[in-house]
């Protein structure tokens, strides 16, 4: 395989549609991003950022465009392609999605053992560091059931790096969280972008959106709005219905 | 001796040994309901429309017709027909199996339905194929869910499986049956065997309740 260039995108999306019935969700999206990037999309409910998060790994099959990874598109049809490629393609729920028959170590060494084929022994000494690495080394025989929201996102993260991804994709990570338990998920999440992974984030929170991401994205009706660095978008925007929702999410949210 | 408890007495061992054709036949037709209904299920679930419609009319049919009518008609008209030569035993096994097995279908379907459906897209977007997802996640959390379907399921084959008397099959109601007949005792022999079949229901449930403790996932109520 090819191996990017530095200015080559990792991931490249080209006119990305989807319609549920006669709704149209996503009227063509283009983004790009690069190894080590953090692009935040905001926008109100209903705008499409989950649907083009989950069209990303093709959990939603769009119904137009074309989706690269590192230059390869990327062909839905071809069963076996596709699970290569979502292996390399982390993706983060904001219901987190553990697999609840499994424990902590559990949901994060099947995808080693069963997709990687990844010996066992070897599979839970990586499990184990990941876990280590998301602070719940101590957790790893519970089952989600006895595990805090913010614990069992914390594992869903594991699940993920775990695979080695090339990019990750967070659904709202901290959405179902209570507010004490989501700043130990930033906190998680920081780091990732510190240790230079590649991510896009949907997220309401705008405190952490603007420390974050290199590039805000606001997206409404299927379409991106506008696009650029934290506070252009967040105290600048040039459109006035960025605005609008920047100013409203701030206030609820504050700064922090 | 021909007194109600001597006769009782006497016969008892006989009876017991149906005990074991009640409970083969029992057994064999659950696994046998089983090992069909998994595919079943996953097929209804999963599967495209045509396969999906033609488990619907498997289902129907084994679920709408009597026992007894789909007994005589395996043993005295389908196999003969086939020239099949198949003892009454391996007819009542089969048969009672297939009736199972659409109900063993409707239990697991209902199972996997109930599995919330993040659970699959999880899976998949870890890298898993359909089938690995459906094995390694979808199954094991629907099984759990499962036992307590199949804890009925056993109480109405080991009822259902007096009938197989019918073909001839020597099992406990065939074996108390005889023995009335023999010695008109029929009040104490049909009370013990109605006895035993309670004891069987209930040393069933009681196991498969066992089961249903053990597979239990930690942190649910």
């Amino acid at each position: 395989m090819a191996k990017a260039s530095p200015s080559e995108p990792v991931l490249t999306l080209d006119g990305i549609r989807k319609s549920f019935g006669s709704k149209e969700i996503l009227c063509g999206v283009d983004l790009s991003i690069h190894r080590g990037q953090i692009k935040v999309l905001i926008g109100p409910s209903g705008a499409g950022k989950s649907t083009l998060l989950q069209c990303i790994n093709f959990l939603v099959v769009p119904d137009g465009g074309r989706i690269s990874l590192e230059g390869q598109p990327v062909d839905p049809s071809d069963r076996k392609a596709l699970c290569r490629y979502r292996q390399q393609v982390g993706m983060i729920f904001q219901d987190f999605n553990l697999f609840d028959h499994l424990t902590a170590l559990g949901n994060v060494e099947i995808g080693l053992v069963r997709v990687k084929k990844m010996k066992r022994s070897m599979a839970r000494e990586r499990a184990l560091a990941e876990l280590e690495r998301v602070g719940l080394a101590r957790h790893a025989h519970q089952y989600p059931a006895e595990l805090s929201g913010g614990q069992k996102q914390r594992v869903s993260i594991a699940r993920a790096l775990a695979l080695d991804p090339k990019v990750m994709l967070l659904d709202e990570p901290t959405s179902a969280l209570d507010p004490e338990l989501i700043g130990e998920v930033h906190a998680v999440i920081r780091e990732l972008g510190a240790a230079g992974m590649t991510m896009i984030m949907a997220t309401h929170q705008i405190g952490f959106a603007r420390a974050l991401a290199q590039e805000i994205i606001f997206m409404e009706n299927g379409v991106i709005i506008e696009q650029g660095p934290p506070d252009q978008i967040l105290d600048d925007a040039q459109c006035q219905r960025t605005r609008e929702f920047c100013a409203k999410i701030t206030e609820l949210g504050g700064h922090g | 001796m021909n007194t109600p408890l001597g006769v009782l007495q006497q016969s008892l061992p006989y009876l017991l040994q149906g005990v074991w054709v009640t409970l083969v036949v029992v057994l064999g037709s659950l696994s046998l309901g089983l090992l069909v209904g998994l595919p079943l299920a996953v097929g209804q679930v999963y599967g495209p429309k045509p396969l999906k419609r033609l488990i619907g009319i498997y289902v129907w049919f084994f679920r709408g017709i009597p026992l007894l009518v789909l007994l005589f008609l395996f043993y005295f008209g389908l196999f003969p027909f086939l020239h099949l030569d198949l003892s009454a035993f391996v007819v009542a096994i089969i048969v009672l199996g297939s009736i199972s097995s659409a109900y063993q279908s409707q239990i697991l379907r209902g199972a996997i339905l109930s599995i919330p459906e993040g659970q699959m897209k999880a899976a998949r977007a870890i890298g898993m194929s359909d089938v690995q997802a459906i094995r390694h996640i979808i199954l094991p959390q629907a099984f759990r869910l499962a036992v307590p379907g199949w804890s009925n399921e056993y109480s109405v084959l080991l009822k259902d499986s007096a009938v197989t008397y019918a073909l001839g099959v020597a099992e406990l109601m065939a074996r108390a049956h005889h023995v009335a007949s023999r010695t008109y005792q029929h009040l104490v022999l049909y009370l013990c065997a109605g006895f035993i079949f309670m004891i069987l229901t209930f040393l069933g449930t009681r196991a498969l309740d066992a089961l249903h403790r053990r597979v239990k996932l930690r942190g649910y109520s």
